[in-house]
């Protein structure tokens, strides 16, 4: 049986999760592996959520906030994308492989995009294998 | 209080049913913690489905409530509704998206059920830490702010004005009116565009409800529904407005000729004008980047002031209000308003981007707009169709479809030009009986009150169609008959034949597109844009002119390209809205926003300068932030940020994503 990862995708109301409702009334097709919290803004993302969904068992974790310059709230992408680096930092030392871990920009008007992001990521996290919290040395 | 929650989850007909087994999702939901009724429904948002909610509250003391049904901006209102109707605080309510982010994304039954129980699991998980808050209502003040001065901010600027309340109309050109002042004919019933709406821009200038501020931009905006303050540059006009009379004797005097923008550039105008000869307001103004006087002053020469000195030797005074101000400077002013309303309108597609059209490099061949000024009685020509020599035009060719439909440019329909390719042909028939007019289309898209019945009369009036899209427009010509001529290459589609058109004239139906500062515009606002450009509104169907900023509405073209009376109809929509709003005289704001525990707060002022609202003021005397509730936008920034956890993001705190987290993994 192919192996189905589990994935957190966090998402911002205005931008990321409207274009993901869009994708939705288009009926636009994607795969089933990604699951949505909806969060007012991609700023409001702290690490401790992604550390949270490892630690549930989740296999990858996929942010998306409004393009930078388009956030609802003037600039909290921006803050999310200056965080960022510093999470993949400690990922790393967790033993969470950087591929596991995904920020995306996705428009209200993007419902496309976000069905390519998840399908994108799924297969990648399918094949990093299932997260095991020991460094991915036996995976799984 | 132990949660008691109730789960329901929705079929939508067969939108969710279809695809995710609701049975086992709600068998599923009986088996989670705190859940002391599931159940499953066709529709959870009719009557009948809402009442389950409320009979279950009042019947089985439920505290917490769980749908299972469409996305949380379609429906989240009405069952919030719901619950509060039967008692429950509204926030006491969480939705799992099981249509839109499942049902209609997924193919695989299975693996779709399984996510809706996620999904169900999440919320159920997440609800049970949800606690009841309290909206606020603030006052709304009951001015209104329409930006763009086109026919839609006209219509909706007035609408509101004339039930007593105060509109600042801001247009960022000398005058009002925008393009439809250039039009000649409207279609189908072809009334003079000017005697429809120059009433209205008169009306504008003279409602005293009415600030117009013309030649003036908006900078900066803050504040939310109700309470918006807004910042507004008036540029500079170097004319005194309350002093000119609008006589207009300083273009007289004026040495220095330019293309006019009114007329697409084929008219003259002077460096001091009225930029239209139905001008709102009816002021001159100064092209400063072309006055020889004020070029002079940043070299320290005082040269011309022709316009304010006069002519003596030919008996010519100069302004005799004394109107002019070769000083004036920008200004900036702040205004308050509760709304506002944006009808920026589009721009016409500049077809030389295709270049085998030859715009802008074979003479003949201009563009719809410029058309517009070249028939219109106001225009260049005094609103005679004349060729560039100045003889009349024996052929006429009009190629649909420029810019629009099309995927190297835009791949939207821009839904007027079959109709105002239509109007021109009739005026073209008019004015010049004799010469032969060609349409050439991709399909005729004729849909209206009126449209059809105005096709059928073209076809009958001897107007030529071909079904086909042009290729290119070139003077090369190949026979001594086609000398002179501009050669339309076009394959005429019901025939299958490949033609070379002779004309004298091309007419380019260019389409309508976002206009270059939307973006701008849309970031001072915080708007959201389609994949195409427009402004977004916040639902295709029902919600066609508001936007996901509340209190910013959207209408006319800036929205999607429109005929004027969509337009109109779009604009009086906003203007209902607005007004429903002013009547009301308050205005709830949400309650989902950040609240921080003094006690823990370390006062490390970390939050201050993360906030884009400048809602975190520090206390000096007990060192500690606090949030203004009214600034407060709940973004959750502060919170994600705060090191102490000092800062609770209310109905989004730690505890409740992390449950929701927990939940959906589960």
């Amino acid at each position: 049986m192919t192996f189905e990862p589990k994935i957190v995708g966090i998402l911002c109301n205005w931008c990321s999760y409207t274009g993901a409702d869009l994708a939705g009334t288009a009926r636009k097709k994607y795969l089933p592996n990604v699951r949505i919290v909806r969060v007012m803004c991609s700023g409001r993302v702290e690490p401790t959520f992604i550390l949270k969904a490892f630690e549930q068992g989740a296999d990858g974790v996929l942010v998306c906030g409004c393009h930078p310059g388009d956030c609802h709230y003037q600039d909290g992408n921006k803050k999310t994308a200056r965080r960022m680096p510093l999470l993949k930092k400690m990922l790393a030392q967790f033993g969470i492989e950087d591929e596991r871990v995904r920020l995306e920009w996705v428009s209200a008007s993007e419902g496309d995009r976000f069905a390519a992001i998840v399908n994108e990521m799924t297969e990648q996290v399918r094949k990093l294998g299932p997260f095991s919290g020991n460094g991915g040395a036996a995976n799984g | 209080m132990e949660p008691k929650i109730g789960v329901y989850i929705c079929h939508c007909g067969s939108n969710i049913a279809g695809i995710v087994d609701c049975s086992k999702v709600t068998e599923f939901a009986r088996s989670l913690p705190n859940v002391a009724v599931a159940r499953d429904y066709k529709y959870m948002c009719s009557d009948p489905g809402q009442n389950l909610i409320k009979e279950d509250i009042k019947k089985l003391g439920l505290n917490r409530v769980v749908v299972a049904s469409c996305s949380p901006r379609m429906h989240e209102p009405t069952f919030r509704r719901a619950c509060q109707d039967a008692g429950l605080n509204q926030y006491l309510f969480e939705m799992a998206n099981i249509r839109e982010q499942c049902s209609w994304v997924h193919l695989d039954k299975d693996m779709a059920t399984e996510k809706a129980k996620a999904l169900v699991s999440a919320a159920v998980h997440r609800v049970a830490l949800h606690e009841p808050l309290e909206t606020k209502e603030v006052a709304m003040n009951p001015c209104t702010l329409v930006i763009g001065g086109g026919v839609a901010g006209i219509q909706a600027a007035l609408e509101i004005a004339d039930s007593g309340h105060k509109v600042y109309l801001l247009e960022k050109e000398p005058s009002i009116g925008g393009h439809m002042a250039m039009f000649d004919k409207t279609f189908p019933t072809l009334d003079c565009a000017a005697c429809i709406l120059t009433p209205k821009m008169t009306s504008v200038g003279q409602n005293r409800n009415i600030e117009l501020l013309a030649y003036s931009e908006l900078v900066e905006l803050s504040g939310y529904i109700g309470n918006f303050k807004a910042k507004i540059r008036k540029k500079a006009r170097y004319i005194n407005a309350v002093k000119c009379t609008g006589c207009g004797r300083c273009s007289e005097l004026c040495p220095t000729s330019l293309p006019n923008e009114f007329d697409c550039g084929l008219g003259q105008r002077k460096a001091i004008y009225i930029s239209s000869p139905y001008a709102v307001p009816n002021k001159a103004i100064i092209d400063a980047k072309n006055c020889r006087h004020i070029k002079g002053l940043a070299d320290g020469k005082d040269i011309c002031r022709l316009c304010q000195k006069g002519i003596e030797k030919k008996g010519m005074p100069g302004c005799e209000a004394d109107a002019i101000d070769f000083n004036q400077k920008d200004e900036i002013i702040e205004i308050e308003i509760g709304n506002i309303i944006v009808a920026t309108g589009f721009q016409q597609f500049d077809p030389a981007k295709i270049y085998q059209l030859g715009y802008g490099r074979l003479n003949n061949v201009v563009t719809g707009l410029e058309f517009e000024r070249l028939t219109n009685a106001s225009g260049p020509t005094g609103g005679k169709v004349l060729l560039k020599d100045g003889s009349e035009p024996k052929s006429i060719a009009i190629l649909h479809c420029i810019g629009s439909r099309d995927t190297n440019y835009h791949k939207y329909c821009s839904r007027v030009c079959c109709m105002y390719s239509l109007k021109f042909a009739h005026l073209l028939r008019e004015k010049l009986p004799e010469a032969s007019v060609y349409q050439l289309y991709i399909d005729m898209r004729c849909a209206g009150s009126g449209y059809e019945e105005f096709y059928e009369r073209l076809q009958e009036e001897g107007v030529n169609f071909i079904r086909g899209k042009a290729g290119e427009v070139t003077d090369l010509t190949e026979t001594p008959e086609e000398k002179g001529k501009l050669m339309v290459m076009v394959e005429d589609t019901l025939v299958r034949r490949k033609r070379r058109l002779p004309v004298d004239m091309v007419i380019l139906s260019c389409a309508l597109e976002p206009r270059p500062d939307t973006e701008q515009l849309a970031r001072i606002l915080t708007l959201s844009r389609k994949a195409d450009g427009f402004f977004l509104e916040k639902h295709p169907k029902l919600d066609p002119v508001a936007t996901t900023t509340d209190g910013v509405y959207v209408v006319g073209c800036c929205q999607s390209p429109k005929d004027i009376p969509d337009t109109v109809a779009q604009a009086s929509a906003a203007a209902a809205r607005v007004l429903a709003l002013i009547s009301m005289g308050k205005v709830e704001i949400e309650a989902a926003i950040a609240f921080i525990d003094e006690e823990k707060c370390s006062g490390c002022k970390i939050c201050l300068d993360l906030c884009p609202y400048k809602a975190i003021s520090f206390d000096e005397a007990k060192k500690v932030s606090r949030v203004n509730e009214a600034l407060c936008k709940g973004c959750g920034t502060c919170v994600a940020a705060c090191p102490s956890g000092a800062i609770k993001g209310r109905h989004f705190t730690t505890e409740e994503i992390m449950a929701e987290i927990e939940g959906v993994l589960a």
